[in-house]
């Protein structure tokens, strides 16, 4: 093998990062929807998919060779260029944020992080901005669909997002001024002295602004009890009504990989990232590669738990009414996001 | 690579602003200038303003272009018409546009000492973070214009809700 420089092995590193990164998430989008398909069958007291392979296994493969399958319908009244390009947007946005997730320890080989694509100044910055340019997929397809049941669910959507992205900053503002950084690194770093007792949920005493980032990231994302854009009993299928085929996919994608992005965000803020509960009391049993792999792992099992209550919310929880939905966001989220800036930033002011 | 970089946003972001000017539909005006903002965020970035440039796509893009856009949507604005009404445009818009690129580029020729030089990607490879740098400036030197700011702020957010109040 001839000699790279430096700059060669960071590009190919990187580039087989983003790859890796991509293949898993897009996997673990399939298979969130199996497993969404199988908790709420066994909450609802039936099976939900057991025919395709073992326990219903290649139901993700045989839904995905369906898409695709499919023929792409394109209605007439469309605005063509904006029809097409905002499920791209949409998905595009929901992958991208993964990037800045740290999903393991420092780990270099030749000098590049291997468990994290970019790790920038900014990381949670960048995931917010990416999420609020995520409303454009929705805005314009349900725009550029010229159908008034996409309008009105594109439009439901948008106000919703925007008016759940003031609480979800704020409530992650406890969180920082806790760690004095935006680096999602840093962030992490900053609960990991003991374990369990140190994350920021219970040893930063931030519960509160987790359970208002919970809330506001249920309405980010679309998903039960907030899913008033996609309310399927007023408004046939919200604002991807008009879509077939990979265009639906698409959405559906992006839906999910939100669904990703956010718990990946709720466990690095709040449940001390890719550390593990029990703090440093086994880092020195077992062998290297061990050392490697558990805090994947624990990462992995956060995130899935995230998942399990995103799943259990929505077969639980009934739709809220629209009205509802805005006092609850302004009146009620807000306010208690700002009292919780001011309370931690009063403790900060006092211990420190 | 950051050369390349401003090259390809920097055509980027004038291909917006003229696409922006040409097209008939406003909502293909509003999306125009997304593209220009988002294009003008990773110029910030590479001059190392990371903190700008995230501002930047979270505010303008995120934010305001996305009620621009949803007032479009509301009002189901139509295609612009072509109107030959306004001769002014003509006879004073295209002097008007030329005498003030000529005038700032007369300002940043004649003060370039003064203003200093960016350095491209030169401020990324530091280990400071440009929040610290701006906070302390912001609430050191500039705190007056900065509480200023933030009640001004607070007056348009209370003007806006008494507006919105206004039938009971």
């Amino acid at each position: 093998m001839p000699q790279l420089s430096d700059f060669h092995l960071f590009l190919v590193i990187t580039l087989l990062k983003i790859v890796v990164v991509l293949v898993i998430t897009l996997t673990a989008v399939a298979y969130t929807v199996l497993l969404e398909r199988k908790v709420i069958g066994r909450i609802q007291n039936r099976w939900g998919p057991s025919r395709v392979g073992p326990f219903g296994l290649l139901q993700p493969l045989a839904d995905g060779i369906k898409l695709f399958l499919k023929e792409d319908l394109m209605p007439l009244a469309v605005e063509r260029p904006l029809f097409v390009i905002s499920p791209m947007i949409a998905l595009a946005c929901a992958l991208v944020s993964i990037a800045v997730v740290p999903f393991g320890a420092v780990h270099t080989v030749h000098g590049v992080d291997i468990f994290q694509i970019a790790d920038i100044n900014i990381g949670l910055l960048v995931i917010l901005g990416i999420t609020s340019i995520g409303v454009y997929g929705i805005a314009l397809s349900g725009w550029s669909s010229n159908n008034k049941y996409s309008l009105l669910g594109s439009l439901r959507a948008s106000a919703q997002v925007i008016s759940y992205e003031l609480a979800l900053g704020l409530s992650l503002v406890g969180v920082v001024l806790r760690a004095g950084s935006l680096r999602l690194r840093d962030i992490v770093d900053s609960q990991s002295a003991h374990g369990l007792l140190s994350w920021n949920i219970i040893g930063g005493l931030q519960i509160v602004g987790f359970f208002i980032y919970l809330m506001a990231a249920y309405a980010e994302t679309n998903r039960a009890p907030f899913d008033l854009p996609e309310a399927e009993s007023e408004l046939v299928a919200g604002y991807h009504t008009e879509y077939s085929s990979m265009k639906f996919a698409m959405f559906f994608m992006a839906e999910y990989a939100n669904m990703i992005t956010v718990s990946c965000v709720a466990t690095l803020l709040f449940f001390g990232g890719a550390t593990s509960p029990f703090g440093h009391m086994f880092d020195a049993t077992g062998p290297a590669w061990l050392s490697m792999v558990m805090p994947v792992f624990w990462f992995v099992f956060k995130v899935f738990c995230f998942l399990f209550l995103y799943i259990w919310v929505r077969s639980t929880l009934p739709r809220f009414r629209y009205d509802q939905l805005m006092a609850f966001g302004w009146k009620f989220l807000l306010p208690l996001a700002m009292l919780n800036i001011i309370a931690t930033s009063l403790a900060l002011a006092y211990h420190g | 690579m950051a050369l390349a970089l401003f090259i390809i946003f920097g055509v980027l972001c004038v291909a917006g602003a003229l696409n922006l000017l040409f097209q008939r539909h406003p909502i293909n005006s509003a999306l125009s200038l997304v593209v220009v903002m988002m294009a003008l965020a990773v110029i910030y970035w590479t001059l190392g303003a990371e903190f700008l440039a995230a501002a930047q796509v979270i505010v303008y893009s995120g934010a305001i272009m996305v009620l621009f856009t949803f007032v479009i949507m509301l009002l189901n604005a139509g295609e612009e018409e072509r109107t030959t009404g306004s001769k002014a445009a003509y006879f004073v818009g295209i002097p008007g546009v030329a005498g003030i690129i000529a005038l700032l580029t007369y300002i940043f020729l004649h003060e370039k000492a003064a203003l200093g030089y960016a350095r491209l990607g030169g401020s990324l490879d530091t280990a400071t973070s440009n929040i610290s740098e701006i906070s302390r400036v912001l609430f050191t030197d500039l705190l007056l214009p900065f509480e200023v700011t933030s009640i001004l702020i607070l007056v348009a957010i209370l003007g806006a809700v008494v507006l919105a109040r206004r039938e009971q």
